[in-house]
């Protein structure tokens, strides 16, 4: 069950009109492609994605499910939207709300263990050995845990561990975090303790329904066995434009700090229809990477471009991010900038500032144009036009 | 209205024109322009102008291409109703595979009467162009012909070893002559580019009729013998049409993709369907020197490519210096190596410090798999 309905105001201008799981990503991705890809890699094939923030782009990507090898007779992907139904209606409210809205769905397939997941962080995972050792301690719920550093656990649930990696505490977003052990957002169940513990959940009308903050520690309290699973690998949560570029960048150089091009862990997106990228005659193109469609005949340096974006003569790229379909006219200069989908940077125009100023990233909302100069740090979702 | 027509296309016509890269496969599954296979080209042209129901003639070496196929989903042709339907050779104990065009088009005689569309638009894979047949369609009915046959003004020689060239009435568009491999003296001709449009019914018609008359050549005994009282049109194609007939053209043809009038002719207004791989997106490290350059998808480069075509998958290492060179899928150039007009097929390794060189006429072709 793939959380993806949540808003992602952090991402500002980028999730204007669209779910911050279906935010582009590494040049040919959408954020929501990794969690789909550790599914099917791990061999499930039965995921239900729960949207409700601006779903209609999230939908339209996700489709039958098809490129994650997810169009199946049985199973397969299924889009879960709020429901009116005959004694309610209403929207998701909280994580757990969510998935309690839809137990109908995954009784449908009389499920022995639950997956909860959301669409926000990039990273490969076996879920399949996650699973592996919830059964070997026999644990009602398994939560993926990552070490974080000291000064960042408050900004995450912290979990308490004893030895054995069983759970004796767990706080979400601690002020003085008594461990640096973070949960990922990432659940196993025992299906029928899941079920009994939403269905106490929706009755106790304290409660915010949501998982970090409800649902575990009843689970916790009730004395049911908890453990944790830890996570070694590469994992970023994406929330912020910071952490959003920075994943990007993690992408480039010789000895990527996370590989997307590993064989064996494939990560499936949705394919641009696009002829291979065209590198002009004048163009220099150094520590980045390009998708398909790209015309590039400009500078393009420490930058991830999307399928179709076009670099003229002269532009300048460092540092930043562009998504698929943006033009960069002649001479314009773009520096330590997140640039969204369709929009037109007019010749001479100047977005962001060197990352070395100090004054952080710019962002560009989608099919705006911009002409003049963006400072550093400037969010602007609007035809712009100077100051 | 959309008229409605049925495609049949000829996978292997034309291997015997570049035995180099059709050893292992089929014409229509010769890889091209960094992400395609020469079908994917006639298969877009047919899905962009509503036809939707293609049968593929194959008869050798055909693995590559179903699997390049899978069930059609990548061209939007995995369809309840026609899609692509695969028609390899049918013999029975008394009958050996056809070796002509007409036996062939005998062979699919079940599936041309299967159907209900009212045309069929039969064409080979040996083009690359943008072709709108719908329009060609249109013309055919409107000269109320029997036979619409595409043409294209060409002044380089041509290197097939079977090719058609017409003399057409410049008024009328109405074929007054046609010659099967005259000699070419230089200077302008009209070559057919292997895309005909008949009625279903007519094609039908004159298939049983050479069954019974023991015709065997479309060619020869139903083009250039009925040219005077059959109604076969001339329809002039004036966009860039490449028709690849030999490993020096595919070379040639191949490198006019770096200009980008063809590119926008080719990819601009309709997409070009291909299976799709999952790869990563392409990674230019520190150090990478790319200049008017094609590169597709899963590449890595690390040393200097210029006027190349680079493949999916492909890596080029440290201090290697890559010109004027089409490298297929895959292949991995170690460092310090130069190639220059260089062919490599799929999965080839060259290994550190190799340097190799063709020429504009004759490229060095490396065949699939080999390692140097």
């Amino acid at each position: 069950m793939l959380l993806a309905g949540g808003q992602g105001s952090r991402l500002y201008a980028l999730t204007n009109n669209i779910a911050k799981p279906a935010v582009a990503f590494g040049a040919k991705y959408r954020i929501i492609d990794f969690p789909l890809s550790n599914c099917i890699n791990s061999g499930i094939d039965t995921v239900g994605v729960l949207t409700q923030y601006e779903p209609l782009e999230l939908n339209e990507y996700i489709g039958n499910g098809q490129p994650w090898d997810l169009d199946r007779a049985f199973g397969g992907v299924h889009i879960l939207s709020p429901y009116q139904a005959k004694k309610k209606q209403s929207w998701f409210e909280g994580t757990a709300n969510a998935i309690y809205q839809n137990i109908s769905f995954m009784k449908k397939y009389n499920p022995d263990y639950v997956l909860i997941l959301s669409g926000d962080h990039i990273y490969k995972m076996n879920y399949a050995e996650m699973l592996r050792a919830h059964k070997a301690t026999g644990a009602d719920c398994t939560i993926a845990a990552i070490e974080v550093p000291m000064k960042e656990a408050s900004r995450f649930g912290i979990l308490n561990t004893r030895e054995d990696g069983s759970i004796y505490e767990f706080e979400e977003k601690p002020k003085q975090p008594k461990s640096n052990l973070a949960s990922m957002g990432i659940y196993i169940f025992s299906a029928d303790k899941l079920f009994k513990y939403l269905e106490m959940d929706d009755k106790d009308p304290n409660s915010s329904k949501d998982f970090g903050k409800d649902v575990l520690p009843a689970m916790l309290n009730a004395g049911e066995r908890m453990f944790s699973y830890r996570f070694h690998g590469y994992w970023k949560d994406v929330g912020t434009i910071s952490s959003l570029w920075e994943s990007n960048m993690d992408l480039l150089g010789e000895d990527p700090v996370f590989d997307v091009s590993d064989p064996d862990w494939k990560i499936h997106s949705r394919n641009p229809l696009a002829p291979p990228e065209h590198i002009g005659d004048e163009a220099v193109v150094s520590n980045s990477l390009i998708a398909l469609g790209c015309e590039v005949d400009g500078y393009v340096k420490n930058s991830v471009l999307s399928s179709n974006v076009t670099v003229e003569e002269g532009a300048e790229v460092t540092d930043s991010v562009i998504m698929a379909g943006t033009v960069i006219r002649k001479g314009a200069r773009v520096h330590y900038s997140i640039i969204d989908e369709n929009d037109v940077i007019e010749e001479g125009a100047t977005v962001g500032e060197p990352k070395e100023s100090g004054n952080g990233i710019a962002v560009l909302g989608r099919n705006i144009s911009v002409a003049g100069s963006v400072a550093g740090g400037k969010i602007i979702d609007k035809d712009y036009r100077g100051e | 209205m959309a008229h409605s027509a049925v495609g049949v296309i000829f996978s292997n016509i034309h291997d015997e024109n570049i035995p180099e890269l059709s050893r292992h496969r089929t014409m229509a599954s010769i890889p091209y322009g960094g992400r395609y296979r020469l079908i994917d080209f006639t298969l877009s042209n047919m899905v962009n102008s509503g036809i939707t129901t293609v049968g593929i003639v194959t008869k050798n070496n055909y693995q590559s291409l179903i699997d390049h196929l899978g069930s059609g989903k990548d061209w939007d042709l995995a369809r309840k109703d026609g899609g692509i339907i695969l028609l390899p050779p049918y013999s029975d104990d008394t009958d050996a595979p056809y070796t002509t065009r007409l036996e062939a088009l005998m062979g699919i005689t079940g599936f041309l009467t299967h159907r209900n569309e009212d045309y069929v638009i039969i064409t080979d894979c040996d083009g690359i162009a943008r072709v709108d047949l719908q329009a060609i369609l249109h013309f055919h009915e409107e000269h109320n012909a029997d036979i619409t046959m595409v043409y294209h003004e060409e002044t380089e020689p041509v290197q097939s070893s079977y090719y058609i060239t017409l003399q057409t009435d410049a008024e009328s568009g109405r074929v007054k002559g046609l010659k099967i491999n005259p000699k070419l003296k230089g200077g302008k001709y009209d070559l057919y580019v292997n895309i005909m449009v008949m009625s279903r019914e007519f094609l039908i018609n004159t298939i049983q009729d050479a069954v019974t008359r023991g015709l065997s050549s479309f060619g020869r005994d139903i083009l250039t013998k009925n040219v005077d009282t059959l109604r076969i049109y001339g329809y002039k194609f004036g966009g860039y049409y490449a028709t690849i007939s030999s490993l020096r053209n595919y070379y040639s043809h191949s490198m006019e993709l770096l200009q980008r009038e063809v590119r926008d002719e080719l990819f601009g207004a309709r997409d070009v369907y291909t299976k799709v791989r999952d790869s990563a997106p392409s990674k230019y490290n520190e150090g990478a020197v790319v200049k008017n350059s094609l590169i597709s998808d899963g590449c890595v480069i690390e040393g200097t490519v210029e006027n190349c075509i680079l493949f999916r998958g492909v890596k080029v290492g440290k201090g290697s210096v890559i010109k004027d060179s089409i490298i297929m899928q895959d292949t991995v150039i170690g460092t310090n190596v130069s190639l220059e007009a260089v062919i490599t097929d799929k999965n080839v390794v060259i290994r550190d410090r190799r340097h190799l060189a063709g020429c504009d006429a004759l490229p060095y072709f490396i065949a699939k798999g080999r390692m140097l």
